[in-house]
Parts: structure tokens; sequence; C-alpha cells
């Protein structure tokens, strides 16, 4: 590339050459850059053949974002649009198949694991190169784990990397080959490396140097500083409008035919704010794939597929749940007595097993999902299909058995059938939900009836997002609260800094500085099964971890919805799946049939 | 201008509203927060006089409805029994005017029939009932805040007018100051100052506070202007030159004049803030579930399934435009002296 810059050079400081010298000159360009990619090492590129059908290249694909990416920075996005923009430029050594819910070949093309599964030799592909053309090496990978496990730096993903406290080990052998040594065995395997994005060292290195990494690839960084080994690139970004990405020419899958991957040209992502816009846009035409709608709005859509411009798809249960907690946070230095005097009896065992068993789950389904949800008996849903404690049922709607155990700790009712505490107080309280989100709103609200069966008289509270998480996360000043997750991946480890009991994400108690009880048994399983080679007791150990859940009730576990998506009938190769990016996880494979695009 | 004849249409029609509203709990065959969970999204029930022979019955009856997936709107009507609309039936208890609790309805079916004049919304409530409770609160709301901004509004307009000078300009340049003002966003700011748990009689009275604060600059105006003119008429100015004090010059000469004008401007602005209360519940800012307003019971259309696929849930809006237009009328009746024309 020097060379080629000092020719240009000449150009413009001899500006009064003829014509013919100019020609002459370009020549020798030509021929300078020629020897350069010459000299540069020649190698074969070792690309992954897609087993998916083959299909023809061309077109464009529009799918809207419930709002704007944050950034584009891999190793500081958390949020959903973000990360669906980010995960179709990047790429994992190891990628979970979302489809098959296994693991599979990415940039690493094999590996060998040691006898005693601490240890992951990892081979890369030959010949690779990011999207601006510059060829990857073992180096880019250890900077890359370099910089997601940097404590200063502060990615929030440095958690996944961390086993028992420990941070994994990164050592580069050769240019082409990496290996991790983990300080326990990895019963996850292979899945721990999937999403964790391998990045340009020659763009990141410099600005890592200079200490400006979390401000680097934002909204405004030109497309030239970046690159990926994802199946797009950036191509433009319109602020408050649109992300366009274009297809990355040297990405390193192909098909059987030998046609490198993708297929579609430009993938643009518009941001359309509400459920219901997306909807609207989908019908009319204007995006090109819909993922994750409500009950109401799939019948909808499914009720105008007839026409045949689009198809609808219900992939069953998702790995989501929804559930209702109470504020057991320690409170002393808050200053919210009214609360605190609350949690005498927020805090009983008996108090939220009688309200689990005094909410009808069924009725939720039926009303707010429309049937197409189910009831839960533990965050791990019918999704899960290899993870799930089978033997524990969802609780079954029964005032009786409330009453009973209101009563059992000394609660009794007035003459207006008002339920009192041993005080002979009334037993009230709020449930905080985002206003963004009907379904929670009219969960809520059912809520709010059946408890009013049992003389519990609740009111709805529904928040905007950011001040409800604000409440929930920083101030603590609540009382109840109904919220939904996700699961990342159809493994426990991902619920790790949810359900152990200093997690992260441990959102009804948060800074536990040590678990009580029955916790001491859920942290010891859930940080044993981590390095739990043997699968059958992995599983026995993740049945306990649920026993223990559903008999203690954290939290009160509500329905898991199921996952509905759709897209225009002349997209091929769409294979819809229930781990993120439900549509969109295999981008690279989608095609348009005949002119469709 | 409205015709004389649909004057006394509107008022009689006004009339006719405030009764059903008032006497909603009568009137309403189900409890506002009943949930019928067997029924979602119902249509209205369809009252029938005429049998499947075609014969003509004095006394009409409703079918049971049944869930069917592949009927219209998800249910069909069970034929095999009917059940007569039985007049004067016990029910969910209720209260008029908050007061003593009564349990009789004017109308209502045996079980397991179920009677919604107006269909049902996503959780089974009949959406009839919500309306009339859900005026109660709505029409109650507008009222009260008028007479607040009224209030305010007389006082300060009176000062103003009646002394002139910097409590004047100083009064109406506030007025104008609280007219520019963006009131929705400054309140749905409010909102979120305000603590989480509120109860439904407080959140129901802070509406009508900020409405009624809001709102006083226009009549502040408008009395401020009548009081200005009133000070140059020939009858004021004889009637301070033979010394008469402040206190009986307004009571006798101010307040007269501004009556009428006062009571037509309310009569407008009660519409107009049942049209805030309306607003403000249709962006969650009124009062909370369960109760009904036709603001929280018109904001269930921002749901799009909700408003392609139940026209029912468009009903509230109707009370809306009839109580408007009635206030309009009954507006006009005081302009022409409170005589309905013959």
């Amino acid at each position: 590339m020097n060379i080629r810059f000092e020719f240009w050079h000449w150009l413009q400081i001899l500006p009064g050459l003829a014509c013919g010298a100019k020609l002459f000159l370009r020549a020798a360009l030509a021929l300078a850059m020629l020897i350069a990619g010459l000299t540069a090492p020649l190698v074969a590129e070792e690309m992954l053949v897609s087993t998916a059908p083959v299909g023809r290249p061309g077109g464009r694909l529009v799918v809207a974002l419930r709002a704007e990416p944050k950034t584009l920075n891999p190793l500081f996005a958390a949020d959903a649009p973000s990360l669906a923009v980010i995960r179709r430029t990047v790429g994992d050594l190891v990628h979970i198949n979302r489809w098959s819910q296994r693991t599979e070949a990415a940039v690493a093309k094999s590996w060998t694991v040691s006898p005693d599964g601490r240890t992951v030799r990892l081979e890369l592909r030959q010949g690779l190169r990011f999207s601006d053309g510059h060829l990857v090496d073992a180096a880019d990978v250890l900077f890359s784990y370099q910089l997601f496990l940097d404590e200063e730096l502060g990615s929030p993903y440095r958690a996944l990397l961390m086993v028992n406290g420990k941070p994994l080990e990164v050592q580069e052998i050769d240019h082409s080959t990496i290996e991790f040594h983990f300080s326990q065995p990895q019963a996850a395997g292979l899945r721990v490396f999937d999403s964790f994005a391998i990045l340009p060292e020659h763009l990141l290195r410099p600005l890592y140097e200079a200490g400006k990494v979390s401000e680097a690839w934002n909204l405004t960084t030109p497309p030239a500083e970046m690159a990926g080994l994802g199946p797009y690139r950036l191509k433009e970004y319109r602020s408050g409008e649109r992300v366009v990405l274009e297809r990355n020419p040297y990405y390193w899958k192909m098909d059987v035919a030998g046609t490198r991957l993708p297929y579609i040209n430009e993938l643009i992502f518009i941001f359309v704010p509400t459920e219901d816009s997306q909807v609207i846009r989908f019908q009319s035409g204007e995006t090109d794939l819909i993922d994750r709608i409500g009950a109401r709005n799939f019948k909808i859509l499914a009720a105008t597929s007839e026409s045949g411009t689009y198809r609808m798809a219900d992939l069953g249960p998702g790995l989501a749940y929804e559930f209702l907690f109470f504020n057991h946070n320690d409170l002393s230095s808050k200053n919210l007595p009214a609360i605190q005097q609350k949690q005498s009896w927020m805090n009983r065992l008996e108090f939220r097993q009688a309200i689990s068993v005094a909410i009808d789950r069924k009725a939720i389904v039926r009303l707010v999902y429309d049937s197409l949800a189910s009831p839960l008996a533990t965050h791990v849903s019918a999704g899960h299909k290899y993870w799930r404690n089978a033997q524990l049922k969802p609780t079954e709607h029964d005032p009786q058995e409330a009453r009973r155990l209101l009563g059992s700790i000394g609660f009794s009712w007035d003459e207006q059938g008002t339920l009192l505490d041993a005080e002979r107080e009334p037993i009230e309280f709020s449930i905080i939900t985002n206003s963004s989100n009907p379904q929670r709103i009219d969960t809520a609200t059912l809520i709010q009836e059946d408890l009013r069966q049992i003389g519990i008289r609740i009111q709805v509270v529904p928040l905007e997002f950011r001040s409800l998480l604000g409440r929930v996360l920083h101030s603590q000043n609540y009382e109840a609260c109904l919220l939904g997750l996700r699961s990342g991946d159809a493994d426990p480890n991902p619920d790790l800094n949810v359900w152990l009991s200093d997690g992260p994400n441990h959102l009804w108690n948060l800074g536990q500085e040590r678990a009580f009880g029955w916790e001491v048994e859920l942290d010891r399983l859930l940080k044993g099964q981590v390095g739990e080679m043997d699968a059958s007791e992995r599983k026995r150990m993740y049945d306990r971890v649920q026993e223990l859940l559903a008999e203690n009730l954290p939290v009160i576990f509500l329905v898991s919805p199921r996952v509905l998506v759709g897209a225009k009938s002349g997209i091929e190769n769409f294979r819809p799946a229930v781990l993120d990016h439900s549509t969109l996880w295999n981008v690279e494979e989608l095609y348009w049939r005949e002119e469709d695009g | 201008m409205i015709g004389r004849s649909r004057v006394s249409v509107a008022v009689g029609v006004w009339g006719v509203i405030h009764g059903l509203v008032l006497l909603g709990g009568l009137l309403a065959p189900y409890g506002f927060a009943t949930q019928h969970r067997d029924f979602p999204f119902a249509p209205p029930s369809r009252i029938h006089f005429v049998d499947s022979q075609g014969g003509w019955h004095p006394r009409p009856w409703v079918y049971r409805l049944v869930p069917d997936k592949n009927a219209g709107f998800g249910y069909r009507e069970d034929q095999s029994e009917k059940f007569p609309i039985r007049f004067l039936v016990r029910g969910d208890p209720y209260k008029i005017l908050g007061w003593s609790s009564f349990e009789t309805h004017l109308v209502g079916v045996d079980r397991p029939a179920k009677l919604f004049l107006a269909g049902t919304d996503s959780l089974g409530r009949d959406v009839f009932s919500r309306i009339l409770i859900g005026g109660q609160l709505s029409v109650m709301a507008g009222l009260l805040a008028t007479v607040v901004a009224l209030g305010i509004g007389l006082a300060v307009g009176m000062v103003a007018g009646f002394y002139g000078g910097w409590r004047d300009a100083a009064l109406m340049r506030g007025a104008e100051l609280f007219l520019a003002l963006p009131w929705l966003y400054l309140l749905l700011g409010l909102r979120a100052f305000m603590p989480l748990r509120v109860s439904t009689i407080q959140s129901f009275f802070l509406v009508v506070l900020v409405i009624g604060i809001v709102g006083w600059a226009r009549p502040a105006q408008l009395v401020r202007n009548l009081v200005a003119t009133l000070r140059e008429r020939e009858f004021f100015v004889a009637a301070r030159s033979t010394g008469s004090a402040n206190a009986r010059l307004i009571r006798s000469h101010v307040l007269p004049h501004v009556t009428s004008p006062i009571l037509t401007q309310g009569a407008l602005l009660v519409p107009r803030y049942i049209m805030a209360e309306v607003t403000l519940s249709f962006f969650g800012l009124g009062v909370g579930e369960p109760f009904p307003s036709w603001g929280n019971m018109l904001a269930d259309l921002q749901n799009y399934h909700v408003l392609v696929s139940y026209w029912w849930m468009l009903l509230p809006g109707i009370p809306l435009v009839i109580v408007s237009l009635g206030y309009y009328g009954f507006a006009s009746w005081i302009r022409v002296g409170g005589k309905l024309p013959t």
C-alpha cells in the first residue's frame, strides 16, 4: 500500500506531465501492486461449506428494529437492537447453531479438548480475511479475548469468561493455533466461545493503546474503520433512520455449488419503535421479516397470510419466562420504611406460596397470550427440551389453598374480606411493570383480580422501562415487579448471573453478600454443574436447582410465551429458531426466490 | 350557530346521558371489574325477539355464547336454550354516588348466559358496564375540574379587572404564561414525580386538580375583560362616585354581569376537560386499573389487534361525542337566557 501512496504522490507533484507519461505511471503502479500482492503469503482459503439448499445471489432484506442500536462495538453492546446488527457483522470461533442448538465450527475449523477438560486447542481456518480484506491470524484472536477480559475496559461479557473468579487464559501457539485454559473443566464445552467476536487487531490495537476502545465503533464511526468476520459489513448508518449493511466479499462460508455466501446483497435495519407499527409495516410489505410478536398480532398476521405474500411460524415454547418478584433487598441503608415493613411478610415463604397458588396461570395463558404460551413451574420452559425438570408441574390455581397458607402464618380477614397481617394491618402492595408491554399490564390486572379474591388489594403501576429499571436496579423503591427474562442459550450457564445469590442480575435481592439456607445448596449446585463433565450428573444437579427454585419461590414463575415470527413468502432457506436471533441467525443462507427481492 | 330545536334536543340528550351515568351501577348488568374469563373479546350479545320459526315474542332473550375458533370473533350462539332478559336482578354490588351498596341491576340474564350489551374487553369485562361507570368518572372529573378552573379564573380575573394597574399586568401576564405551557408534556413530567402508590381517589383528584389548575387562565382573561369594560360603564362610575364600597360594587354590579358569561364558559369548559381527562387516561396518567374511564378504555385501541379486530372497543367514544355536543347545546341554552325554545 505504501508503494501505491508514493506513486500517487508523484502524480500530485508532477501535474505538468504529458498524458502518455501519466499512462506509464499508472501501468507502473499496477505492476507494483501486482508485485506487492504476490509477495503476500499465498494461502488457500479454507471455507466452510454450508449444507443449506443452494440459492441465488442478489436482492436486499429489510428488517425492523424496536430501537436504534446504542453502539456497534461488540465489546459493550448488550441491548437487543445493537446485537441484532453487530452479530451479522462479526464471527466467533465456535458457534451454536440456533436451529440444532449444537456447537459447530466457525472461524475455528477444528479443536481438541484435553482429557481433563481444562484445555481447548483450536485451529483457525487458513486464509481467512476480515471484511476489509486483512488476513486473520491467532494474534487477532488473542487480542480479542484480551479486550473481552480486560477488567478496566469492563465489558459486560467478561463475567462469562470467568470461572470460579478466575479469567480463562489464552495462549497463541502459532499463527493459526490458539489454546484456552480454564481453571476447572467446562461442562458446557465449546458453547463458551459462541458470540465472542474475533476483532481486527490492525484496526483496534492503536485505539486500545490510546485508551479509546470504549469509544470505538460507535454510531458515527466511518465504515472503513470497522471490520469483522460476519456475513455483512457496515455500509451506512443514518442516525434515527436506518443501518445499511452490505455483503462481506471475504465471508468464509460458501454453498455446495461453490458460491460464496451471503446471497443477499444488502441488509437494511430500520427503526420502528412499537410492535404494532412493526406489524403494520410487515403487513404492508415494507419489511421482509418480523420476529417476537405478541399472540394477538400473530393471529392477525396469520389470518391475513392467506393472501400468500408472507408466511407466519409458531416456533413453540421459547426460552423467555415471565415472573413476579417481591423486593427482598436489604433496605436498611435506603430510607424506605414502608417497604421495609412490608418485607416482614413479603420475605415469608408461605406468603409467596399463597400468592403463587392464588394466581390463575391458565387464565393468563388464555386471556393475555390467546393460548400461545405455557404456564411455568420454574424459569426452565418447555423450550429447553433437555434441561427442563419434567417432574415439576406449574402451580394450579387454588384460592382455598392460598387462604390456608395465609391462615397458617397468622393472617386473618376482616368482615369486608380484606386480608390482615398478624398486627391487623391490611395486606396491600403495588406491582410495577413496563408500560410499553400490554401483555404485562393485562397479566398484572388478572393477578390483581386473583388476589382480590383472597382479600389482597393490589395496585398496578405501569412505568416507562428505564424508570422501572431505575427502581429495580438502583433506588430499589418498589414492592413487587412483573418482568420477563430470556435465556441466551439452551444451556444453564447463561442464566447463572440471575440465579447465583451474588449474580449481577439477581434482581429481587441485588448485592446479596452471602447465601442463606437453601441458597447455599443452590449456589453450590449452580457452580458445581459448570465443571461437571458427566452429562447425566449435570442434568441431575440442574434438576435439583429447579426443585429448589420451585420449593422456595424466590420469584413467582408465571408463563412462557411461544416464539412467533414471520417472513415474506419469497424468502427461501428461512429456518426460524427459538434461540436469538430467531429469524436472522442464518441470514447468509437466506435468498430471494425469483425476482421477489 | 346551532338551531333552536337542535339546542333543545342537545339539552335533552345531555340530561339523559347524565341520568344514565349517574345511575350507572343500576343500569350496568355487571360490576366494572368483574372478569368473565371465559369470554375475552366477546362481541355484543344479540338480543332476540324472533325465534328460528319466525315467531315474534314480546320478551327478548339471548343465547349462551360458546367459544368457537371458526366462528366470527371466536364465539357462536348455542341456540338450544333461550335465556330471557330479566329485570331487577341481583348481581355484583355497586354504589351510587359513593353511597350505600346495592345489588339490584336493572337487567340481567340467568347463568350461564351473559348479557354483554357492548361486548367485552381483553379480560372479559363487560364494556357496557364499564362505559357507564367510566362515564361517572370522566364526567365528574370534567365538572370538578371546571369548578376549580372557574373558581381560580373568577378570583384572578376579578382582581385584575377590578383593580387594574400593576395587579392586572402581573396576573394577566401570568395567565398568558400558563396558556403558553405545553400542558400535556408538563403533566407527563409531573406524573413521573408523583409517588408510586397513588390510590384511585387520590389519582382522580390529582387529575381534577391538575386540569383545573392548568385551565384557569382562559376564564380569568374572560372575567378580567368583562370587569375591565364594566369599570368604564356609566352606572358603575356613578355607583363608585356615590362612595359604594368595593365589596358592594362587586356584589351588586360586577357579579350579576359576569354570572351568565361564566356559566356559558363553564358549559363549554366541561366537555373540554372531559376530553383532557380522556387524554390523560389515554396516555396512562389517569386512574389506574381496574377502574374504567372513557380515556383508559379507549387506550386499548392503541393496540393494533384491538383496533382492527374488535369494533365494539370503539364504543366509549360515542358517549364522549354525545356529552360534548350536549354541553355545547347547554351552553347555547344558557346564552339564550335559560329558556328552551318553543
